[in-house]
């Protein structure tokens, strides 16, 4: 059993390892790009999943935490304001940043029921982002709507990963370069995850969630331990911001909309509230899906003559019906969480 | 001070929309102990059917007043069948999920209505046909213009008539009493499906109204309008105490009046660092306020959490 369970892990570390190369040489350096975002995706979802499976809070504004990390990053390694920290700096700054934020925002919110989390998260994803749009003036912090531009790649220590290497013989491009750092990220939030869950936060998380006047009445601190997995949610968001400044290159408050955070909700709803893999799966669907409804734009083109529903429109439909259909037919998602399919199928 | 009475009257109006929206969100509150995250949306359906009927009836040459009327009634009727199917679809098959499930279902199906609209309306804006006079009446230096002057009245009888049927009808003692306690209300004859669907029915009624009541004030429409006008209604209701049906119209009344006042003084409050462009950002600070120092609202009578 044991031994087939490490084979079972060589040869997932074995494809991890190939499918940017393979993908390379098979499709072309854009569908390399798409996995990359798919990773950033599913780290995100994975914070999220900190917050909404683990503990039940429903955080609707989660891309505020993303959009902070991606401005620390942007404005502090950009010519904006002719500073060029390094990443090693940038990361965690941003990570930290974002878990502040949480904190500043679940401290008044998290002693009170659930739904007012869910509504002062929507209202302050929206205000972040008005914010990032009119910090121009009369004091340029922002550069408001136009964004940031020219942010430094992502480098580590001499290793730019902003440019093609080449090692013993092979050329290694730009995307597989960022492939391999967000797997990293990826690897390092799964590790943790795993960790908290089955730690005694995590344990109490799940209390919480599931009723939380027992979980208060057992002696659980329930306002600090849901402030926590805010805050810690919130780091993950932090962290995928700068590692999304540094690979576009390019932020402005257009990437940071409601939408975002429905898509990154609907992940985790999708894969299954609470369980990684699930998340995981969830967010590499819902992040290669789009680039398939791209393809039904020029389907509807060629077969109807006009394309008569737009694919950013129904993507975002098709993302509002799954929410809606998981809930009521299958709300332990795809891959559900052993104890939660407990939960809701006595 | 003339342009602070200008804005008061400007905030009034506001907050008489906000005042009928924070209603739907109130009294679903006040039964089901939910937020009905899709109720912005509704009234954005509202909007857009209302301005739709208008600009065909008047194209085809009815007398003002009837196509207004007309779009009124289209919105409502559609609005309230939407408010009937929300509550089948949405909430009832999840009356004993955990409280997670019908918040995911709502924010579901609001991008569900958001994007159907987009469809049906395109992401354009749609202005609002000039078919009212732009009539208005100088008091000392403050105008006030006929249609602050209906939404203002019209939005005040609403609201009259509504707490006349709360408090005097078989049905609003109906509603009082599922708001109390369902499974007792059930007990003693009241059909609480039935109440509740009609609850909801109701607030999507106020909806549509105060849809119309948006695009005739603002001349636009658009699919997105439903989203901040749908968050600033519930900060109205927290505000006035959640499921507190005169605290919703205080709420929204003092919510306008702060965002216009907010938005008139900021530039000189803030010796120009911030301007108007701000002034989304008043109901949200007002909503985070009221969490933090007053969590049950101005109205609103101590929140207790069913065990």
């Amino acid at each position: 059993m044991n031994r087939l369970r490490m084979l079972g892990l060589a040869a997932a570390a074995a494809l991890l390892l190939a499918l940017p190369f393979i993908t390379d040489a098979t499709l072309g350096h854009g569908w390399v790009r798409i996995l990359d975002f798919a990773l950033l995706y599913v780290l995100l979802a994975l914070g999220l999943n900190i917050v909404v499976g683990y503990a039940g809070l429903l955080d609707l504004g989660y891309v505020a935490f993303f959009a902070v990390g991606a401005y620390c990053y942007g404005l502090l390694a950009s010519p904006h304001f002719d500073l060029h920290w390094p990443l090693w700096v940038l990361l965690p700054m941003g990570a930290m940043l974002a878990a502040s934020f949480g904190v500043l925002l679940g401290t008044p919110t998290l002693g009170l029921r659930g739904d007012y989390l869910a509504i002062v998260t929507l209202g302050f994803g929206e205000i972040i982002r008005i914010f990032l749009n009119n910090l121009n003036t009369p004091v340029n912090i922002t550069n408001g709507p136009q964004g940031v531009s020219l942010i430094d790649p992502l480098r580590i220590g001499p290793w730019s990963l902003g440019q093609v290497h080449h090692l013993a013989g092979f050329d290694i491009p730009i995307v597989v370069n960022i492939y391999f750092l967000f797997l990293l990220g990826v690897l390092f939030a799964i590790l943790l995850s795993r960790r908290l869950e089955h730690s005694r936060i995590g344990r109490a998380w799940a209390a919480i969630r599931e009723d939380e006047i027992a979980a208060a009445s057992m002696g659980l601190h329930t306002r600090n331990l849901k402030l926590l997995a805010f805050a810690m949610g919130a780091s993950f968001g932090g962290l995928s911001g700068g590692l999304f400044a540094g690979f576009q290159g390019f932020v402005s408050p257009e990437s940071f909309t409601l939408q975002e955070s429905v898509m990154i909700l609907c992940m985790v709803v999708l894969g299954g509230m609470g369980n990684i893999a699930g998340v995981v799966l969830g967010a590499v669907l819902l992040s290669v899906l789009p680039e398939a409804l791209r393809a039904a734009g020029s389907l509807q083109q060629d077969l109807l003559g006009h394309v008569w529903v737009d694919p950013s429109n129904l993507r975002m439909l098709l993302f509002g019906l799954a929410l809606v259909l998981m809930m009521l037919l299958r709300p332990e998602g795809l891959l559900p969480a052993r104890a939660r399919q407990r939960e809701l199928h006595g | 001070m003339d342009i602070f009475l200008q804005q008061l009257v400007n905030g009034l109006t506001l907050g008489s929309i906000y005042a009928l929206v924070a209603l739907g969100y109130t009294m679903v509150y006040g039964i089901m102990e939910l937020i009905n995250f899709a109720h912005g949306e509704v009234v954005m359906v509202g909007a857009l059917v209302a301005l739709t009927v208008i600009q065909a009836l008047s194209g085809q040459g009815w007398p003002v007043p009837l196509a207004v009327l007309a779009g009124v009634l289209a919105a409502m009727v559609v609005c309230m069948v939407l408010g009937l199917v929300i509550e089948r679809v949405a909430y009832r098959p999840l009356r004993r999920a955990p409280k997670l499930a019908p918040l995911i279902t709502a924010i579901g199906l609001s991008i569900v209505l958001q994007q159907l609209a987009a469809l049906i309306w395109g992401r354009g804006y749609l202005s609002f046909p000039a078919v009212l006079p732009p009539v208005s009446v100088a008091w000392g230096g403050v105008i006030i213009t006929a249609i602050q002057g209906v939404i203002v009245a019209l939005a005040g009888l609403i609201m009259a008539g509504l707490l006349v049927l709360v408090q005097k009808t078989a049905l609003g003692r109906a509603m009082r009493a599922t708001a109390q306690n369902p499974a007792v209300a059930q007990l003693m004859g009241v059909n609480t499906d039935r109440v509740i669907a009609l609850t909801f029915v109701l607030g999507s009624a106020l909806a549509a109204v105060a849809g119309v009541m948006v695009v005739a004030y603002y001349n636009v429409g658009n699919y997105t309008m439903g989203f901040m006008l749908g968050l600033k209604a519930f900060t109205a209701a927290v505000l006035g105490g959640i499921g507190n049906l005169p605290g919703a119209m205080l709420g929204g009344l003092l919510l306008g009046v702060v965002e216009s006042l907010g938005a008139g003084y900021i530039g000189d409050l803030t010796g120009g660092f911030f301007g108007s462009n701000y002034k989304d950002v008043f109901a949200f600070m007002v909503l985070i306020g009221v969490l933090v120092f007053h969590p049950n609202g101005l109205l609103g009578s101590r929140a207790q959490e069913k065990v």
